[in-house]
């Protein structure tokens, strides 16, 4: 069998070094963050306003937009993505962390599938905070947190959406929960940042490729308020404006240009 | 962090090395006990855990890390299904800290992360896929996966990098079984990154019925 690498362990360390100092490099940079602004956005696909405790499931082709706007600054939206033309691939959490060398992920940064290709850019983000590491609300963390009670959940929501796709519990992975802003200690201990979200924070993705959504608005299990009062949420699906050459997001890092030219590659010819 | 380790190799119901490179499953029954043996030292096993009887309730690294509040596995870690039950308990521990954030590696996710000549390279994806065919399962299946053996500091910046493993040779992680749950792991080949010192080891899993 052809040895396909050849690279001596010395070798291999030397070119992962070489990879990891990029990144550092990179960790911390500052990006221009935009107001939310209704008026700018044109050419509207479609519109929800989900109320909360409920969920939305949304397709959106390649290179259109989705903006979630959270109008009280209380709410946490989580999200499943899928490629809509196989939905075996799908978001992978710990891809997206890894390739990016960053848990605390926004606005510039990619959105992984499990394929090595980019099925979403976070290009606006008004610098709340997200959560990639947790997960999303369940019934029992709503128990502890609430007292017993029928509040609506996240696991719940996502059960409902997937049938509602024809897909199964078992395509439900790990999800995003966007306006989920923690932080992390140095043993490793998660906390909630209080004040962190404002009203009218926002986050923007844009379709790499022709994607399936689902959106849940409950709140974060780590939001240590006891009154579940998220208030509603806002999705636009809009066209856009067409990406630049330059862009933020598929300039971002040597692997952001990786993992965009392996997306590109399912769409040559078209 | 514990080492306290009461189970005799010579009363094991199954006892088995593990080649580098290669994937491996069982069925552990509820109260059963796996001690798996990091050789060779520095050499990551990535995991995934089925409840036994309904595949569809499956490892949840998410709830895991949101229920204990701490980003690592280590001694008293319960791995949580996605309905929130118990599958195992890590019940002993010699190196005190194992990823779940980090996910498995993938040929099509080396090509990201390490170049585009890495696609013809083994990875655990690959394995898994193989071995959860055996059980009627397919890679829809692949959830996040715990990595023991494997060290991935998140930082408060939120910086996660794979550095070098703090697994000795002969370092172990130990678990017991809370309901009959199928194991999976891959004996991870990467060589890209330090997560097997850049030299995939075997490894070694004893197991023990309930007592």
């Amino acid at each position: 069998m052809t040895l396909l690498d050849s690279s001596t362990p010395e070798q291999h360390r030397a070119r992962y070094e070489e990879l990891k100092r990029n990144a550092q490099s990179r960790l911390g940079r500052s990006v221009p963050r935009a107001e939310h602004d209704v008026a700018e956005i044109t050419d509207i696909v479609r519109k929800e306003t989900i109320p909360d405790g409920w969920y939305w499931t949304t397709r959106i082709a390649r290179g259109q937009r989705l903006r979630i706007v959270n109008p009280t600054g209380r709410a946490t939206v989580s999200a499943l993505i899928w490629n809509a033309a196989d939905t075996s691939e799908r978001y992978n959490a710990g891809d997206t962390v890894k390739i990016q060398w960053n848990a605390l992920l926004g606005k510039g940064d990619l959105l992984f599938s499990d394929m090595g290709r980019v099925l979403a850019s976070i290009v606006e983000d008004s610098g709340t905070g997200h959560d990639f590491l947790l997960g999303a609300s369940t019934q029992a963390t709503n128990a502890a947190r609430y007292g017993a009670g029928l509040l609506r959940n996240t696991r719940d929501n996502f059960c409902l959406a997937v049938a509602k796709l024809g897909l199964q519990r078992r395509d439900i992975g790990p999800c995003i929960s966007f306006f989920a802003p923690i932080k992390i200690d140095t043993e490793g201990a998660f906390a909630w940042k209080d004040d962190a979200i404002k009203p009218g924070d926002f986050v923007e993705l844009r379709a790499e490729m022709d994607l399936i959504i689902v959106l849940s608005n409950c709140p974060h299990p780590l939001d240590p308020r006891t009154d579940y009062a998220p208030g509603s949420v806002d999705a636009i699906v809009w066209q856009g404006p067409p990406t630049p050459a330059d862009d933020l997001c598929r300039t971002a890092s040597e692997e952001a240009v990786r993992g965009f030219e392996n997306t590109d590659a399912l769409f040559a010819g078209e | 962090m514990s080492t306290d380790f009461p189970f005799d190799p010579a009363t094991a119901i199954h006892d088995e090395t593990i080649a580098a490179r290669v994937p491996w499953s069982r069925v552990l029954q509820q109260g059963e006990v796996l001690h798996l043996i990091d050789l060779e030292g520095q050499q990551a096993v990535d995991a995934l855990f089925y409840r036994a009887d309904h595949f569809e309730e499956r490892y949840s690294a998410q709830d895991t890390l949101r229920a204990q509040n701490s980003a690592y596995v280590t001694t008293g870690t319960k791995l949580l299904s996605t309905e929130g039950n118990v599958l195992v308990t890590v019940i002993a521990d010699s190196c005190g800290r194992h990823d779940t954030s980090a996910g498995a590696c993938s040929c099509e996710a080396n090509t990201v992360r390490f170049g585009h000549h890495t696609r013809f390279m083994h990875a655990c994806r690959e394995n898994f896929t193989l071995e959860l065919g055996k059980y009627g399962m397919s890679k829809r299946d692949i959830v996040s996966n715990v990595n023991f053996f494997m060290n991935v500091p998140i930082e408060p910046s939120g910086e996660l990098a794979i550095v070098d493993g703090i697994s000795a040779p002969g370092g172990s992680v130990t678990l017991k079984a809370d309901m009959d749950v199928l194991v999976v792991f891959s004996n991870c080949p990467q060589v890209n990154n330090p997560c097997n010192g850049f030299t995939p080891s075997p490894v070694r899993v004893l197991v023990w019925a309930a007592a």
